[in-house]
């Protein structure tokens, strides 16, 4: 007989239902996971990827400020007319952080890029390669090829931002305008996937050749890989057995 | 004939790769075979019917790392160069997707290994821009990102010349070259408490303020570099040898340099003064005075001599910032931005047990304010939010622009960070600058452009 009166002869299913549960969990068999990895997204913030929705950002509106007028100013100038031109090839333009952004259509990147080249007035003389973004919510637009500009001459900079779906990942290569961009296309071809339509020899250049699958992009998970050394294969660290 | 290193293959064999393509006789060179190499070579040269393809790396003294260069050989002359690159990928970028956006510094800052503190400028200063805090960042705390860059330009430089020099056969050089490194990555080890590697500086500020000695032992460093600077260049800058080594090789034009995207000393030796610190400054360089080292004969020479240059522009501004530094100091000088949302405690005191602690923050937050100790659990392991957004920030590194790209979905982890590493851009050059040159003159060419493979491969 205990002190709050719930002897073993009192004990029932309703009257003590934690003792039950306690129980049971003890009755389980120990799940050992292992020392290595985690089964879930191992993300420590506490918000487990919580998804803020906000507002699609509006498009700048002129002026810009800065140098920024002057190139958009001459960049319209170098397009000829203005609707098909300037109006067709830029989809968006956007101002943050004191930089300037040009969305550009895939189609005419080629076209645009060669203009900032050559035009006296826009003078980007070099470029400094494309970073791939990869925005799996973003339907019909996943993939983003964004390339940084500068021109010596005016001391300016300029950020150009293409996008193209997963279903169809091809943006026009800008190698033969920049041939900088040779090995950073093979880059982001490596860890995005964009495949660059008129590059001479898209491989693979940090991973691999015989690699599966491109490493960058938001569906493709941290580690996993078995590691290989000297003949032995030793599994990632989320399948390796577990120390009972 | 080809001569590569596949384990596979048989000396001297003929090996049909399966493709039913004929590959040529295969020389698999292992060491102490060396009469055999050089017996197949004049047959070759004798049959004066095909080239000989070398291939030099990945494990090779003279690539710096792990870089791999395939040769197509016309006798002496190179008629073919490509490099491979890829050994030393460790995923820094796609890591740092899953780590707050304070704790992306400790991955970047393994990227290129010899400028680890322009590494983590870069990081920072495109974090900063994200975050629009860049006007609040303390001025000390740019001080010191500034004296730290400019000590590791220096280290930087050391281990380039000094590399250099041993590859062309000058062992005191490489001897010299690394002496002076350690004295600077001793500043480094009193400064931040490693000699790499050091994610000193942070999102806001830096770590923590320079200890007590410091400024005085980087004065000593100011009295006795200059000397030593100069004996380097006793050695090399009219050395015969060095000079036939390294003058009117590996030639590459201001135009060379647009088209392929190389910066750094190679643009400068070609003879643009494009130096970021003076045409777009960050870290308040536009307030020290400093020149940019120009030569215009686009060789392997002035690539040397503009490092070596830039080595006493650089302790000029070591200078400025000690005089800046060890002047009277305000009461309220933080190294760290105010802003409690982003700032980590960075008044640190050495503990008993060798760690760096803020006591009177710990005081604080143990004892005074339960809110506070919570703001400070967030601010540690969940990190703080960085509005949505991207952008784009560029230092001059010891090798070029280096770039930070980095976007933001709002969260407290980096949605995408990129690098734009200025030994990956550089080394796309090396082609250009080799081909139909000399085969000895590929160990020049690839060392004046100085790749560091763990920048290149990230």
């Amino acid at each position: 007989m205990t002190a709050n009166g719930t002897g073993p002869d009192s004990e029932g299913p309703e009257q003590d239902k934690a003792a039950l549960a306690g129980r049971d969990r003890l009755a389980e068999q120990i799940k050992r996971t292992g020392m290595f990895g985690t089964q879930t997204t191992g993300d420590t913030s506490g918000y487990g990827g919580l998804q803020v929705r906000r507002p699609v950002p509006l498009p700048a509106q002129r002026p810009y400020g800065s140098y920024f007028d002057a190139i958009a100013d001459a960049l319209t100038a170098a397009l000829g007319d203005p609707a098909a031109g300037f109006g067709d090839a830029i989809e968006r333009v956007a101002v943050e952080h004191g930089e300037l952004t040009f969305h550009v259509r895939r189609r005419r990147l080629p076209d645009v890029a060669s203009k900032l080249r050559d035009d006296p007035a826009l003078a980007f003389e070099l470029c400094l390669g494309v970073s791939g973004v990869h925005y799996p919510a973003d339907t019909g637009r996943e993939l983003h090829a964004v390339y940084h500009l500068a021109s010596l001459r005016h001391n300016r900079r300029l950020r150009l931002e293409v996008a193209a779906p997963d279903a169809d990942p091809h943006i026009p290569s800008l190698a033969e305008i920049y041939p900088t961009c040779d090995w950073h296309e093979r880059e982001t071809w490596d860890f995005f996937g964009i495949i660059f339509d008129g590059h001479q020899a898209l491989t693979r250049i940090e991973m691999p050749d015989d690699w599966k699958g491109h490493p960058q992009r938001k569906d493709y998970p941290l580690g996993g890989i078995p590691v290989e050394y000297r003949g032995a294969t030793i599994p990632p660290p989320d399948e390796r057995r577990s120390y009972e | 004939m080809t001569a590569h290193t596949d384990h596979d293959t048989v000396t001297g064999d003929t090996v049909n790769d399966g493709t039913g393509a004929e590959e040529g006789r295969v020389y698999t060179v292992g060491g102490e075979d060396w009469d055999e190499v050089v017996a197949a070579a004049r047959d070759v040269a004798d049959s004066d019917a095909e080239h000989l393809v070398v291939n030099m790396g990945p494990q090779h003294p003279s690539t710096h790392g792990v870089l791999r260069l395939i040769l197509t050989l016309d006798g002496e002359t190179v008629t073919e160069l490509r490099p491979v690159i890829g050994y030393l990928h460790t995923g820094i970028e796609k890591n740092m997707e899953f780590r707050t956006w304070t704790q992306g510094t400790t991955f970047c800052t393994r990227m290129d290994y010899l400028s680890p503190l322009h590494n983590e400028a870069a990081y920072c200063l495109a974090v900063e821009k994200l975050l629009g805090i860049t006007d609040q960042v303390p001025d000390r705390a740019s001080i010191i990102r500034v004296l730290l860059m400019e000590l590791n330009r220096i280290s930087s430089h050391m281990m380039a010349i000094g590399t250099f020099g041993m590859e062309l056969g000058a062992t005191t050089v490489f001897l010299y070259g690394l002496r002076e490194r350690e004295k600077v990555l001793d500043l480094f080890e009193l400064i931040t408490g490693l000699r790499m590697n050091h994610a000193f500086i942070r999102p806001g500020g830096v770590a923590q303020d320079l200890p007590a000695g410091a400024l005085e032992r980087v004065r000593e460093f100011l009295a006795v570099m200059p000397r030593q600077l100069s004996e380097i260049r006793a050695l090399f800058d009219d050395n015969p040898i060095y000079i036939a080594r390294t003058r009117d090789i590996a030639h590459l034009d201001v135009t060379g340099c647009m088209s392929l995207g190389v910066t750094g000393p190679v643009l400068r030796a070609a003879g643009l003064p494009w130096d970021l610190r003076k045409s777009q400054p960050y870290c308040g360089y536009e307030t020290y005075d400093f020149d940019v080292p120009v030569r215009t004969s686009a060789d392997v020479y002035g690539r040397y001599i503009v490092r070596m240059d830039e080595c006493d522009q650089s302790l000029r501004i070591i200078q400025q910032c000690v005089d800046r530094l060890s002047g009277p100091r305000p009461a309220d000088d933080p190294v760290m931005i105010g802003n409690a949302k982003i700032g980590w405690p960075a008044r640190l005191a050495l503990g008993p047990d060798g760690l760096g602690n803020s006591p009177d923050h710990i005081a604080h937050i143990m004892g005074q304010s339960m809110e506070a100790l919570i703001h400070h659990f967030k601010l540690v392991t969940e990190g703080f939010r960085v509005p949505a957004g991207q952008a784009y920030a560029a230092i001059e590194s010891p090798r070029g622009e280096l770039g930070c790209h980095v976007v933001s979905d709002g969260g407290t982890r980096p949605y995408r960070v990129h690098f734009r590493d200025p030994s990956f851009t550089n080394l796309q050059a090396v082609s250009v600058m080799c081909e139909g040159g000399m085969v000895a003159d590929v160990i020049a060419a690839v060392a004046s452009i100085d790749p560091v493979m763990g920048g290149v491969d990230r």
